[in-house]
């Protein structure tokens, strides 16, 4: 055994090479079950409907602190549904219900005296299209703690700055601080929403298709950013594309037809799946 | 004929239809300025802007208490219909789709439709009668409620074309329903709502009827919101309907200015729009 195999807490795991991605880092651990590892957020039987369409049955699925987690499946599975579940931004569409149980910290995020303005604060978001407000990139950061009420005018520049620099965009657009966020390029736009999710210090951080609008620098960019994020959130993320999935995460879950067919860390799921139809996918047979 | 060629003069017929139509609809336009300054034009001297109504026999004076009056009147309209329309809007747009929200959507529509003159019946019924006294206020009043639907309606359908993943983004940083409505979807939304505001003060600025037993008329220049006012178009109207023939020559000044100042809004809600937009895009 080598030390990289000695040292594998979770906790203390040799930080990813810092150059060019796209190779897994260094083996580190054997097979650890998700179990062995701090788990942030956690589902239970968790079964969401559109009206009468039942969109997710019955998932219970954990996500590991300070890693990757990435949920994979075929168009309409159900991905991006039960993502959403995770800070309650299905809410904001009629005709939507919930069963079963989302545990943040141990504690039902739909359970009653939920504030749900503060979990999605701690829960952030980025979506699958970039959506900056039409404001200046300045602005857009900053919205976010002057709604929380999080930094005073005084601490703000220093805040924005650190979040950009979090987003790895800060070198790009420190000149242009105040120009309107819609000048941004696709991908700086993208890394922009990442940025103004991190300035609210979240703990988890969602993220449904970050690149599928992107061309492959720009993807890449933001690959490299996940890698980096990942030391001190949280992130959960939905794609399409199985290279992403094996590139970046340590844990991938696959879903179909609304249901969690196999939940592994991400080695196991690509290269031994359990199931066929895991299997069936990953290799292209379909999808 | 081949073919083609038939298709050819088929395209060009519909192309110089469409053509005509539009020369159709800008003639009443062009004559409309055409006459109105060439017959405005020539009793219009600094005297009409600065000077009172002389009384009848005396030649000369001018509208300088109509238009501070019209100015007033439509300050108060808007006072009245901005905020009440832009949060009416607001609400459609952002809180709608139930059944309340689409029986006010209606109801917009309908009072858009009504016509003016029963609108000022309505005002005076509700700001004449009580006090017994025509009233600036009750001009603004009748104004106002002309305005509102107008500015409602291009509210929420502005709105409505901001793209909702800008207002699950705020969302999503923990902004509560009415904060990324404020903070995030009107301020998108803001060059066509202005441009809303400024069609409506266009349209509004022109009325005559609802003034008539609102406002009524003053010749006396006026600022008190509580007394009869003068305004523009009602002015116009009583020197046009006199015999003297330098009330006429007064009354087409009068309208010159009234078209000026709606040409003027148009191009400023042109500009505000154009500049706003800019800030957004770059």
């Amino acid at each position: 055994m080598t030390d990289a195999v000695m040292t594998t807490g979770v906790d203390t795991r040799v930080s990813p090479p810092q150059t060019a991605l796209p190779e897994r880092p260094p083996a580190e651990a054997p097979v650890s079950p998700p179990v062995a590892v701090r788990m942030r957020m956690e589902t239970r039987k968790l079964s969401f409907f559109y009206g009468k369409n039942q969109a997710l049955f019955e998932i219970s699925l954990s996500i590991p602190e300070k890693s990757v987690t990435a949920l994979i499946g075929p168009s309409g599975c159900g991905k991006s549904t039960f993502l959403r579940c995770l800070n309650r931004m299905n809410d904001i569409i009629v005709d939507t219900r919930v069963e079963g149980h989302v545990l943040l910290d141990g504690k039902d995020i739909y359970g009653p005296g939920t504030d749900v303005v503060d979990l999605r604060r701690r829960v952030g978001m980025v979506f699958q299209k970039s959506n900056p407000f039409p404001k200046s990139i300045f602005e857009n950061v900053a919205y976010g703690l002057k709604i929380n009420g999080l930094a005073t005018r005084g601490q703000m520049p220093e805040r924005v700055e650190q979040a950009l620099r979090g987003a790895a965009l800060w070198e790009e657009v420190k000149d242009r601080l105040h120009t309107s966020a819609l000048g941004l390029s696709g991908g700086q736009q993208q890394r922009l929403c990442i940025a103004r999710a991190l300035a609210v210090e979240p703990e988890v951080v969602l993220m449904d298709e970050p690149a599928s609008a992107l061309d492959p620098i720009a993807t890449q960019k933001i690959e490299e950013l996940i890698y980096e994020l990942k030391r001190n959130y949280t992130i959960a993320i939905v794609t399409h594309n199985m290279q992403q999935a094996a590139r970046v995460s340590e844990y991938t879950a696959f879903f179909m037809l609304g249901r969690l067919v196999e939940y592994d860390r991400t080695e196991k799921i690509f290269t031994n799946p359990g199931q066929k139809i895991t299997e069936d996918y990953i290799t292209g047979r379909f999808g | 004929m081949t073919r083609a060629g038939r298709r050819r003069l088929l395209s060009s017929a519909v192309v110089l239809l469409c053509g005509a139509a539009v020369v159709l609809a800008l003639i009443p336009l062009v004559f409309i300025f055409f006459y109105v300054i060439r017959q405005g034009f020539s009793s219009l001297n600094w005297d009409f802007f600065t000077k009172m109504p002389k009384p009848v026999g005396e030649t000369g004076g001018g509208m300088a208490n109509a238009m501070v009056g019209t100015l007033i009147l439509i300050g108060i309209a808007s006072a009245i219909a901005i905020p009440v329309g832009l949060v009416a809007g607001i609400y459609l747009s952002e809180y709608g789709g139930k059944s309340f929200a689409s029986l006010v959507r209606f109801t917009a529509d309908v009072l858009n439709g009504i016509p003016s003159i029963v609108i000022g019946i309505f005002a005076y019924g509700l700001a004449v009668m009580p006090v017994r006294r025509f009233s600036a206020l009750a001009g603004g009043v009748a104004l106002g409620f002309m305005m509102i639907p107008i500015i409602t309606r291009t509210t929420e359908e502005l709105l409505n074309l901001v793209p909702s993943s800008l207002r699950e983004g705020a969302l999503a940083l923990g902004a509560t329903r009415a904060r990324a409505s404020f903070s995030v979807m009107v301020p998108a939304a803001l060059p066509g709502i202005m441009t809303g505001i400024l069609v409506s003060l266009a349209r509004i600025s022109g009325e005559t009827a609802p003034l008539l037993f609102t406002a009524f008329n003053n010749r006396f220049f006026s600022t008190r919101v509580d007394q009869p006012i003068s305004s523009l178009t009602v002015q116009v109207y009583t020197y046009a309907i006199s015999p003297y023939e330098d009330w006429h020559r007064q009354a087409w000044a009068g309208a010159l200015v009234l078209v000026a100042m709606i040409f003027l809004f148009s191009i400023l809600a042109r500009v505000v729009t154009r500049r706003l937009e800019r800030m957004h895009r770059t």
